[in-house]
């Protein structure tokens, strides 16, 4: 029980310590650049990359942000200029269907696989 | 009956995975986005070379006139072998060059301009490289013809032989 | 001269497999010629592979320019432990290490098997010879990393600096030992299958080799993690970055494999479904190689990428699922459907939604992995699957899979009750109320996380308290899911507890928050032979007193002349601090990057106990015998 109580308390600090701090610098830019795709180092999100597009485009979604832009705007305004592919997430549309759907799909498909299964004994 | 369905599901299924696969190791894997064509030039306010005042883009694109807006910058390589092209096409009284001078130092560009000759007919400033983006534009250099208010052909890289010829073709 | 030997060996490396086929059709039934002659021969394959690849290496360490392998990836410069790295941290080098996998563990099977049926024992070596004289083709004819420049360069080009690492340095022997072992698995599930062996004996001679193959693969992706958290320079660990998924998919498939010869140990129910994953579980990773090394996905570390590679791994990826698929319709015979049934309250139905939904994220994994390359095919749309992608598709899904994991082992083979399962409710009251007190004032996403939070708190619990009362069933079980739970609970802190700082700084210069002040002190300069250095110098002083001194650099590698950014990280129990610095163009001052990241140390922890549980459950089955 030494360990339970130690790890407890390692919560409890922490908790108090770190969720205000996170409060403040928590912002939704992050989450917008982490969902950008860079064009230079393809590889990368524009919150992981430091090329010279990264940067201007960290400061374009900046100034958006500012302008009072929604999340979803700045996206549409994005993907306008450069493509879908700029987006990490893809948008539910006609060429994702499948996408997001077939891991659904076979999910359900491995329940019911299951349940018959189940059903032969009784 | 069972037997013989699922097998040949099976062999067709990955047929058909084989087959895509097969296709795409032909695509490229470096993803260069498709060239919005007729887009509208986009709005924009920056200062210039010249003055310290800001030019507004609706002063600088006149209807019937071609135009050439050029991203370029001082320490980019590309653009010392396009500048030549550049001053060909400057002689051709039917375009007019704009410059967008990408995340550069003034001094540098100015020494640039110096000593390769100036094509420009306004170059605007773009300290931060945001105006770039309003463009769709993401490295340097990047070309764009515009005639009527409207982008009708993008240049990636920098121009050469077949895109200069390519262009006085248009404007002709 | 190392590389001429090298060169040869490989080409009688191929010559030996052609000898052990024909010894085994030859002598099907006689197996004083399999101890002797086969085995004998399958030991001079793996010699002459281990040969060759010395001969790679010491090419590497004497940097023999005239070998283009060396020319491409190598230079005089470089310290001597990457010289020797480098010998498989490029594409020729690194198919030479698979070869030098594949032909150890045949060997090993031999060795070990002597106890097995001897038809079973041959045609496993026989299926594993198909793979292996594939992979030998493969590197002669378009992956040979002897090939002759002349004349010889005066120096090399040198290895990309984000390689020279340590971590990276041993990361693929380990990661080969699991992706290239389960070959075993596979050749070993198409014999038994052929012989209609799928038995009892069967689960429990290839569940040892599950095993080791799952053990390696469990490190081998921690190491890469490891490296990808300190060396990109980004504070993350895992990108669902197409390299990462492909690694991901067979530790997907034999962690499920490893589970289901649990219940066809016991009971032998499943059969069909254990052969599928056996074969699934190699076929992945062979798909893996194909995806990464033929350049058909963009990711931050594909090899340089050749069509002609692509195509043949693809021919010969296909013909080994089509050889599957004929022997698993054309020899498997089906269960006896009596004894094919569960009591829906049970070990084995816990086993079952185990599987059920490490398929589902198999299916996720894959599905976003190669979806891009589908619909570029068939429409020549393009775009991107990226982190929110798997994201919302597996963690709702991690919930019902953490509890069931945590009660699962609870239960009982055949038939469990309900008796004595009543602590089993307050164990999950515990950790609701403990969750929402963690979460409660977070501008988070409340409800998905306290859930989240709860359910992996739960696991860890009930797998603590096992401990406590030293009560345990299986200890090796009970360790994993042990560290499965601290994994989880340590990504979620780790992710909701994160905070940074992205701010440009000149030297002398300080930024201030509420929690701590970032001073710019100086920047030294150090210059070693293969790379100069530019250090920087940050005091970090935070609020309660406490100063972190913390030194990130740019290095400026000559050969290549590549310039990287080393973070630093300072680690202790509770949380990680990194920071790195970045220039910018045309300008004076520093982009730094400052992170506090909780539990940072506990993520590469729990993976050790995980995979520990593995190597305990190995030790324990050779107690047993």
């Amino acid at each position: 029980m030494k360990f339970l109580n130690f790890f407890i308390i390692l919560i409890l600090t922490l908790n108090l310590n770190i969720s205000k701090a996170k409060a403040d610098v928590y912002s939704i830019e992050n989450k917008i650049t982490k969902n950008i795709r860079c064009l230079i180092c393809q590889g990368q999100s524009i919150y992981d990359s430091d090329s010279e597009f990264a940067i201007s485009l960290k400061l374009v979604v900046q100034n958006k942000i500012k302008q009072g832009f929604t999340e979803k705007q700045i996206y549409d305004f994005l993907s306008n200029k450069y493509g879908e592919w700029i987006l990490y997430d893809p948008s539910f549309n006609k060429n994702t269907y499948f996408l997001w759907l077939l891991p659904l799909l076979i999910f359900l498909i491995g329940g019911a696989i299951i349940i018959n299964k189940l059903k032969i004994k009784k | 009956m069972n037997i013989k369905i699922l097998p040949t599901i099976l062999i067709l299924f990955f047929c058909l995975i084989f087959l895509i696969f097969y296709k795409g190791l032909k695509n490229s894997n470096i993803y260069t986005p498709q060239s919005y064509l007729e887009i509208d030039v986009p709005v924009f306010v920056l200062k210039s070379f010249k003055k310290e005042d800001e030019i507004n883009s609706k002063d600088i694109f006149k209807h019937d006139q071609f135009y050439l807006l050029n991203i370029w910058a001082s320490w980019c390589v590309p653009c010392r072998a396009e500048h030549e092209f550049l001053m060909m096409l400057n002689n051709n009284k039917k375009i007019k060059i704009i410059g967008l001078n990408y995340k550069d130092k003034f001094d540098n560009a100015k020494n640039f301009i110096e000593e390769m000759g100036n094509p420009y007919f306004i170059n605007l400033i773009d300290k931060n490289g945001t105006a770039a983006i309003d463009w769709g534009a993401y490295g340097v250099p990047e070309s764009f013809l515009i005639y009527q208010n409207k982008v009708i052909k993008k240049y990636l890289g920098p121009l050469n032989d077949k895109s200069y010829f390519e262009i006085e073709e248009i404007i002709k | 001269m190392a590389s001429l030997i090298g060169y040869y060996s490989l080409i009688t490396g191929l010559l030996c497999s052609f000898l052990i086929i024909f010894f085994s059709l030859n002598n099907f039934n006689r197996s004083d010629i399999l101890n002797k002659k086969i085995v004998y021969f399958t030991f001079l394959q793996f010699f002459l592979v281990v040969v060759s690849f010395f001969g790679l290496i010491l090419s590497f360490v004497f940097s023999d320019f005239t070998n283009s392998t060396v020319f491409n990836h190598s230079h005089t410069t470089k310290p001597l432990f990457y010289k020797i790295s480098g010998t498989w941290g490029n594409h020729e080098g690194s198919l030479l290490l698979w070869l030098l996998v594949l032909t150890l563990f045949i060997f090993l099977f031999l060795l070990e098997s002597k106890r097995q049926p001897i038809k079973y024992r041959l045609l496993t070596l026989l299926f594993q010879q198909i793979i292996i004289v594939g992979f030998f083709v493969f590197i002669i004819k378009t992956s040979n990393p002897f090939s002759y420049i002349f004349p010889a360069p005066k120096e090399g080009l040198g290895l990309n600096p984000i390689l020279q690492d340590p971590a990276l340095a041993i990361h693929p022997p380990i990661l080969y030992l699991g992706y290239v072992g389960s070959s075993i698995i596979f050749s070993s599930a198409l014999a038994a299958t052929t012989l209609n062996y799928v038995s009892k004996e069967w689960a429990k001679h290839v569940k040892q080799w599950v095993l080791v193959s799952w053990i390696f693969l469990t490190l081998g992706i921690l190491l890469g993690s490891i490296w990808a958290y300190y060396e990109l320079g980004w504070g993350g660990f895992w990108f669902w970055d197409p390299v990462e998924n492909v690694s991901l998919m067979p530790w997907l498939a034999l962690t499920t494999l490893l589970h289901c010869i649990l219940v066809l140990e016991k009971r032998l129910i499943l059969t069909s479904w254990a052969i599928i994953l056996s074969i699934a579980t190699f076929t992945l990773s062979m798909s893996g190689t194909f995806l990464v090394r033929s350049g058909i996905l963009n990711s931050v570390h594909t090899f340089a990428n050749d069509p002609e590679r692509g195509l043949f791994i693809l021919i010969f990826l296909f013909s080994l699922i089509f050889l599957s698929i004929f022997i698993f319709l054309f020899f498997h015979k089906n269960e006896n459907k009596s004894k094919n049934s569960f009591f829906w309250f049970s070990k084995e139905t816990a086993i079952l939604i185990n599987n059920w939904f490490m398929m589902y994220f198999l299916s996720v994994i894959l599905i976003g992995t190669i979806y891009p390359i589908f619909l570029e095919v068939l429409s020549s749309e393009k775009i991107s699957v990226g982190p929110p992608f798997y994201n919302k598709l597996i963690l709702p899904f991690l919930i019902p899979f953490l509890l069931a994991m945590a009660i699962g082992p609870k239960l009982n083979w055949i038939k469990s009750d309900l008796k004595n399962k009543a602590n089993l409710f307050l164990f999950l009251i515990i950790s609701l109320l403990l969750s929402i007190f963690i979460i409660r004032n977070l501008s988070i996403n409340f409800l998905v996380n306290t859930i989240l939070v709860t359910s992996a708190l739960y696991l860890f619990f009930l797998t603590l308290r096992d401990f406590l009362i030293m009560k345990i069933k299986n200890l090796s079980q009970n360790l994993s899911h042990f560290g499965f739970s601290l994994l989880i609970l340590s990504i979620l802190f780790n992710n909701i507890f994160s905070s940074e700082i992205i701010t440009n700084l000149k030297i002398g210069e300080s930024f201030q928050s509420k929690q701590f002040t970032i001073n710019f002190k100086s920047v030294d300069q150090k210059n070693e032979r293969n790379f100069k250095a530019i250090i920087g110098k940050f005091e970090i002083e935070n609020n309660d007193g406490t100063v972190e001194v913390l030194k990130p650099e740019l290095r400026i590698y000559n050969q290549p002349n590549i310039v990287t950014s080393e973070a630093d990280i300072k680690t202790n129990l509770i949380r990680d601090i990194f920071i790195t610095m970045n220039l910018v163009q045309n300008q004076e001052y520093f982009n730094i990057r400052y992170q506090i990241k909780p539990f940072m140390i506990w993520i590469w922890f729990s993976v050790l106990i995980i995979s520990f549980g593995g190597l305990i459950s190995i030790f324990k089955r050779k107690h047993e015998h």
